[in-house]
């Protein structure tokens, strides 16, 4: 596909590629800049981090800083580490990203082969809400919330995660398919085949790269929240963005730097692991973001 | 007594309307071919058969029975897709026995009737395949399998030739018709070809924008098109529609052509029907089809009525087992076909036979055929 | 099996099939409710919460009409935080595109180890805010980031304060931000380079352009598209953008890296000003709206016919 930017690239003199390479190399080093910091630093004591040299590599070799962001460090008032917290995440995320995935199936499947007078609107409206700014539902989700006894808690923090992602959940599987041949849904209709027997029977077992991209998405999105942890969370659902924000912002006590950065890796991991397993999908989701239609 | 019947039928999406007071019936074992361009509404048509999509009114009846309103699993019909519209993560076996699977028939005698399907179109030794690793030709036998599986009342096809080639369309054709022979089923079959219309069909049906033009017979269509948009679409090359007057001469009726750089042609009809002569003295649409005009060593020794007439060649296509002539008659370009060895070449003034028994007359404020 | 089917009567067969009509819509259902309420719903409330004299919780017996928008705009912590998504949104955009596009294009030379620069440049992106945040705060941090290191290499008189100083805190978290999603970008038009037609680049060679000359005048103009794809993604980053400034400066110092959605979160729930709080949300989503509504108009619009 870029045969022809090659034959443009051929014509380019020896210098003109040196310099291409040594620019490509120079960002490479500014993205990974901070990921180093974070690793080495958080494997040094921390005198050598205030005596020291940040970019150098630990003189003294710890895993302290690992062990105690994990299980010891005082966040808030509690020195738990940051492990309870890590499982809160995992309780919001598991059942907010599940839920939120098969919502958005069922809607896009919906939405694209049982097709009803309105139903742009619908898509419409569901679309928008990708893009609204989560300040102008934090008030009524609050008192909403409170209302109904799930302040403070997991579940509430699930469901509010589960239906702010339905919007691009339904988006991306009802682009997706969008392209599914319409023949396939009426030849099984024809077959006999129910409602829920074509979905399962013709749609979901061709919808495995959609299902990997959405989940992905939403995984990252989810784990990676700050504004609806921070709101909505109660003491014993603080998600890990939050306890790791409390972590290295907490006004008391000595500047942990090395346990700050082992934390932040922690809370980096998941979605980091993710992407190096499966950075093709990641990609194709935030491209399925940004690009719409 | 007709097996499928739509009487009156119209479907409108919002305020369009699709399709406008359709009536067709035909016989058990007949194969009704819906023809016309694209956007005619005949796929629209085939589907409210199927029941994929609703009527608005009207009815559908199949072998007495009302099918309007059922779900197209209730109707006992079978379809095959333009796209073949294979499941593509089941097997061939798998994409045959579905229908049958979800009606909860017993293992074995899927199993029972996927051997037999499989054995009619010879494509026993894919039945492990996915549908991903077949050629066209082996996904549209697929596709006919799934259908023949479910020995259905009436058989849909939904323009099922159109993605392969040249060749091999020719040759699923005559499976298909080999099939209907010997399955003897009734069958719906929508194209936009109308050479496979003429050779499936023992009825067609010509819409245009939403409107049935002609239903009758391929020969019915052929020689006496309803009007002039049956007679343009149906024949290749096309018929020649000529812009002419009637004029009251010797022995009857005579058509009078103009021609370019010569007096008018004037073509004596010996057997002129009576509504024609009602349009003696006027402007008249006359239709003629290209093997109906021809050198006159090649014409058609038993036509009652054939005249001569001088025509300047402009243009000559040999193509094989026939040539074609291009000359100028009434104002517009005329195909004659000769025989392949005709000595003619372009620039020549030529004697072309003009077989009038075969030609047809059209009224051109109404373009309706003058019966 | 035909038997069966032909001589039942349409009666018994119907509703089943108003059933299966309906099914669909009962699936839908419950998604677009939520949606309904949890979206639109909550921003007709927050719409009048905003009118309303709210100060600790929602109160509707007090209307105020226009004052809390009138007061907003007379808050100086709101004309900073203007300022600041100003300066931050513009430097991020602008910034973020150059950087996406030149790298897109350099990795577009047939380069060897595209498939190692490539998941190097964009992993940022799965990080959180607040990771990054954290990376970025103590490496600009002067006692012991940047500034520290130079100085313990020998340059004694460097100094990278920026993030102690109010005039230019808000340009760290532009760093921050950039370091974030600029590789994002690049890949939005690296995609964009691929999908450009050969032929079209060949016809320009052959008309003798320069391999300068086919970029500026023939492959830039194409990513139209991307640029503003682009542009409303980090348009609406950037408005939200919230969890960064959090993390590295929590505002600070003093009122100095506040943007508008701090400012929100810090009238509505520090200092019980709902109505404020309210009204500056209201003024981020049409921000927001007249970015993207435009945008899918046309995206989808397009599309249809």
């Amino acid at each position: 596909m870029s045969a022809a930017s090659q034959d443009v690239a051929t014509r380019n003199g020896i210098f003109a590629r040196a310099l291409i390479y040594a620019v490509l190399i120079l960002f490479a080093v500014y993205y990974l800049l901070p990921l180093y910091v974070m690793v080495v630093n958080s494997l040094k004591p921390l005198d050598e981090i205030r005596q020291g040299n940040m970019l150098a590599l630990p003189q003294q070799w710890t895993i302290a800083p690992w062990l105690s962001a994990w299980s010891t460090a005082q966040i808030g008032v509690q020195p738990t580490g940051l492990k309870p917290y890590f499982l809160n995440s995992v309780m919001m995320v598991v059942p907010a990203v599940a839920l939120s995935t098969i919502l958005g199936a069922l809607n896009g499947y919906v939405l694209t082969k049982w097709r009803f007078k309105g139903d742009n609107i619908v898509f419409g409206l569901m679309l928008l809400a990708c893009f609204i700014p989560f300040q102008i539902v934090l008030i009524p989700s609050a008192r909403i919330l409170g209302m109904t006894g799930l302040a403070g808690t997991i579940t509430g923090l699930v469901l509010i995660h589960a239906i702010y992602g339905l919007g691009f959940t339904t988006l991306f599987f009802r682009n997706y398919y969008e392209a599914f041949p319409t023949e396939l849904v009426r030849a099984a209709q024809i077959d006999g085949a129910s409602f829920f027997q074509i979905f399962r029977r013709i749609l979901l077992p061709s919808s495995g790269p959609i299902i990997v991209v959405t989940v992905i998405w939403q995984f990252t999105n989810i784990w990676n929240d700050f504004l609806f942890g921070s709101s909505f969370s109660g003491f014993n659902s603080i998600p890990l963005t939050v306890a790791l924000n409390n972590l290295v912002n907490s006004s008391t006590g000595v500047k942990e730097y090395n346990v700050h950065f082992a934390g932040a890796i922690l809370a980096a991991l998941p979605t980091l692991i993710v992407y190096i397993v499966s950075g093709r999908y990641f990609v194709r989701g935030l491209m399925a973001g940004a690009v719409k239609g | 007594m007709s097996f499928l019947k739509i009487s009156n039928l119209y479907k409108n999406y919002g305020q369009v309307e699709i399709l406008k007071d359709i009536n067709i019936e035909i016989d058990k074992g007949g194969f009704l071919v819906l023809v016309g361009p694209s956007g005619c509404g005949k796929s629209t048509l085939l589907n409210t058969i199927a029941g994929l999509e609703p009527i608005t009114s009207g009815d559908i009846a199949i072998n007495g029975n009302s099918v309007a309103g059922l779900h197209p699993s209730k109707r006992d019909i079978a379809m095959v897709f333009q796209s073949y519209a294979l499941y593509p993560n089941m097997t061939v076996a798998g994409n045959i026995a579905f229908g049958m699977e979800i009606r909860g028939v017993p293992k074995d005698e899927r199993e029972k009737a996927i051997k037999q399907v499989a054995d009619i179109l010879q494509i026993g030794h894919l039945l492990d395949r996915k549908p991903s690793q077949l050629s066209g030709g082996q996904r549209q036998r697929v596709a006919m399998g799934r259908a023949l599986v479910r020995n259905p009342q009436v058989f849909l096809f939904d323009e099922p030739l159109s993605n392969l080639d040249a060749k091999l369309r020719v040759d699923m054709r005559t499976e298909i018709k080999r099939l209907h022979q010997r399955m003897k089923t009734t069958i719906v079959y929508v194209t936009h070809d109308q050479i496979e219309a003429m050779t499936l069909a023992t009825k067609i049906a010509v819409l245009k924008d939403g409107l049935l033009q002609q239903f009758g017979t391929p020969a019915e269509i052929y020689n006496s098109p309803a009007n002039m948009f049956v007679a343009d679409f149906m024949g290749s090359p096309a018929m020649n529609l000529l812009s002419a007057r009637l004029e009251g001469g010797e022995g009857g009726l005579n058509v009078v052509l103009d021609r370019p750089s010569d007096k008018p042609l004037a073509l004596p009809i010996k057997m002129a029907n009576g509504a024609l002569g009602a349009y003696s003295g006027k402007e008249i649409i006359f239709g003629v089809r290209p093997e109906a005009l021809t050198d006159p060593d090649g014409a058609d020794r038993n036509a009652k009525s054939l005249a001569e007439g001088e025509c300047l060649i402009e243009v000559v296509e040999p193509a094989g087992s026939d040539t074609f002539a291009v000359t100028k008659l009434g104002g517009k370009e005329v195909v004659a076909r000769l025989r392949a060895d005709a000595a003619i070449h372009a620039g020549q003034k030529t004697r072309l036979a003009f077989n009038l028994d075969k030609a047809v007359f059209f009224d051109p404020k109404s373009q309706l055929r003058i019966a | 099996m035909a038997e069966l089917t032909t001589t039942a009567p349409r009666a018994v067969t119907n509703p089943r099939a108003t059933l299966q009509d309906l099914l669909p819509k009962i699936v839908l259902a419950p998604s677009f409710a939520l949606i309904l309420i949890f979206v639109y719903g909550f921003i007709i409330f927050t719409a009048f919460l905003s009118f309303s004299g709210s100060k600790l919780l929602p109160d509707f017996s007090t209307w105020v009409g226009l004052n809390n928008y009138v007061r907003l705009f007379n808050h100086p912590n709101w004309i900073t935080a203007l300022k600041n998504l100003a300066i931050f949104s513009v430097l991020y955009i602008v910034i973020c595109s150059f950087i996406g596009l030149a790298l897109a294009i350099f990795l577009d030379q047939k380069i060897r180890g595209e498939g190692f620069l490539r998941p190097i440049y964009l992993y940022p992106m799965a990080l959180s805010f607040i990771v990054t945040g954290v990376a970025w705060k103590w490496f600009l941090d002067p006692g012991i980031g940047l500034e520290h290191v130079m100085q313990s290499w020998g340059w004694e008189s460097f100094s990278f304060r920026w993030i102690k100083e109010g005039q230019m805190a808000i340009y760290t978290i532009v760093i921050a931000a950039v370091w974030q999603s600029s590789g994002f970008v690049m890949a939005m038009f690296l995609a964009g380079l691929r999908g450009v037609d050969n032929e079209i680049i060949k016809a320009a060679q052959i008309d003798g352009a320069s391999t300068l000359t086919i970029y500026r005048r023939i492959i830039i103009p194409l990513m139209r598209p991307v640029f503003l794809s682009a542009f409303v993604v980090l348009a609406h980053l950037a408005i939200k953008s919230y969890d960064l400034v959090v993390a590295m400066t929590d505002g600070g110092p003093g009122t100095a890296t506040w943007t508008p959605a701090l400012f929100m979160q810090k009238f509505t729930f520090g200092r019980n000003e709902m109505g404020m709080g309210a009204a500056s949300a209201i003024i981020m989503m049409m921000m927001i709206f007249a970015i993207i509504v435009p945008y899918l108009y046309s995206e989808l619009g397009g599309k249809k016919k």
